[in-house]
């Protein structure tokens, strides 16, 4: 695994008149879980977008170790994005080049415990396990890194508590560089090794900060929320920014 | 009855497979890369609307008159007959396309292959499936006319015998085989290839 650099010196829509994204510059390190906080329309997405490939149309770079290149990626999208008209299992195949080895995809199942639901249609399934089966598909590729855009957003908050520890699981089984998204300050201190809290219009980021809980203690919500107090406490410059 | 109706009825048969593979294939085709292709799409889109309202009439004299009376000239005034309304049909369908689902494909670097067969070609299942229906009632209707005007055979060609004899009897005849056939082409291909592609529908 490498180290991943963004820097995006400007990025602007066609019909805008100012830019969705200036001057940003974000490293990734290997294997660590990076969550991006920011307001709702800041241009989260965009940066996304433009790690994964889909928007070639900015000026900067991104590197991928020494290269300049798009780093092999896994996206889970605010929607699952399932083809309907595939099995849960076929879906996740689709994603892998070539041949791809059944025990792989088996064990992912297994731990998103969906390995009875594996050859049934998207449409049959409750939003909570789609979202299971694209944080599969997304895994089961192996990316240099993972793009999670806001996933646990329409989920009501049990399903959303459930899915979060599953996905915690599965990251620590299988370490990976993951950006996730979010505009939930709980949800990123629960999930996150470094919080990046980013500004609107342009987007920037305005601070870094390294969140210091440990893993065993990430599902203590007392925990999260002393730190929350005491982050925006000593970082007031965040505050307009939730 | 002289037993010729089997044989006349699989003359325009045969024509009937023929033009309408060679349709559907050239027009899906065209259609997903019109749809898929705004420029191209813009250049083509008045010679499509010429083609889609040219009488069916028209085209057939002209192929008998430049290509002779033969067999390729009939089946090619069927297909350009029946041609620029697959088109169209299938155009609209790629228009539609699901955006998302494009993405995630590119997200996860499908082939142009694997693209065509699991993202866009099941969301232009209906689009193809009505494409289907509507030509093959429009290619017997415009077969039987091209027979009647220059082949020495097909349903065609004895209705129109049948005329000139009127013989009213035999015209009924045919017409009951006609319905037949149009009943097992949809009960035995068109209703199983629908119920295959829809199962994963709710």
């Amino acid at each position: 695994m490498t180290d991943i650099q963004i820097n995006i010196s400007n990025k602007t829509y066609p019909t805008a008149t100012k830019p969705s994204i200036e001057g940003l510059k974000l490293s990734l390190n290997s294997n660590e879980f990076t969550c991006l906080v920011g307001p709702s329309g800041c241009g989260k997405t965009t940066l996304l977008n433009i790690i994964a490939g889909l928007d070639n149309d900015y000026d900067g770079d991104i590197l991928v170790g020494q290269q300049h290149t798009h780093p092999k990626i896994g996206y889970i999208f605010q929607n699952p994005r399932l083809l309907p008209w595939r099995t849960v299992r076929e879906n996740i195949e689709l994603a892998l080049e070539g041949n791809p080895s059944p025990e792989v995809i088996d064990e992912l199942l297994e731990i998103m415990q969906l390995t009875a639901a594996q050859h049934v249609y998207p449409e049959r399934l409750s939003l909570g396990m789609s979202r299971r089966v694209a944080i599969i598909r997304a895994f089961a590729v192996d990316p240099e890194v993972l793009l999670m855009d806001e996933p646990f957003v329409s989920l009501d908050a049990p399903t959303a508590r459930q899915v979060r520890e599953l996905l915690l699981k599965l990251w620590q089984q299988r370490p990976h560089t993951v950006l996730f998204v979010t505009h939930d300050l709980r949800e990123a201190i629960a999930l996150a090794d470094r919080l990046v809290f980013l500004s609107a219009s342009p987007m920037r980021v305005v601070s870094e900060i390294t969140v210091p809980i440990a893993r065993s203690e990430r599902g203590n919500e007392l925990a999260i929320e002393s730190f929350r107090q005491q982050l925006l406490k000593n970082h007031p410059e965040i505050k307009p920014l939730l | 009855m002289s037993g010729q109706l089997p044989f006349h009825l699989g003359v325009t048969l045969l024509r009937l497979v023929v033009s309408f593979t060679v349709a559907m294939l050239l027009g899906c085709a065209i259609g997903i890369v019109l749809g898929r292709n705004q420029k191209l799409d813009a250049f083509f889109d008045n010679w499509l609307v010429i083609f889609l309202n040219v009488p069916a009439l028209v085209t057939i004299i002209l192929c008998y008159v430049w290509f002779g009376l033969v067999e390729s000239a009939a089946i090619l005034a069927v297909v350009i007959n029946k041609l620029p309304n697959v088109i169209v049909t299938i155009r609209e369908g790629t228009r539609a396309l699901d955006q998302d689902l494009l993405e995630m494909a590119r997200c996860y670097r499908f082939s142009k292959r694997k693209t065509l067969v699991h993202v866009i070609w099941p969301q232009l299942h209906p689009f193809v499936m009505g494409a289907t229906r509507s030509g093959l009632a429009l290619i017997w209707k415009i077969i039987l006319v091209v027979e009647l005007l220059g082949r020495s055979n097909g349903m065609g060609y004895q209705l129109h015998l049948f005329f000139q004899l009127f013989d009213v009897a035999s015209i009924l005849a045919y017409t009951i085989a006609f319905v037949a056939v149009i009943q097992l082409i949809e009960l035995l291909i068109l209703k199983p290839l629908d119920k295959k592609a829809l199962r994963w529908r709710r």
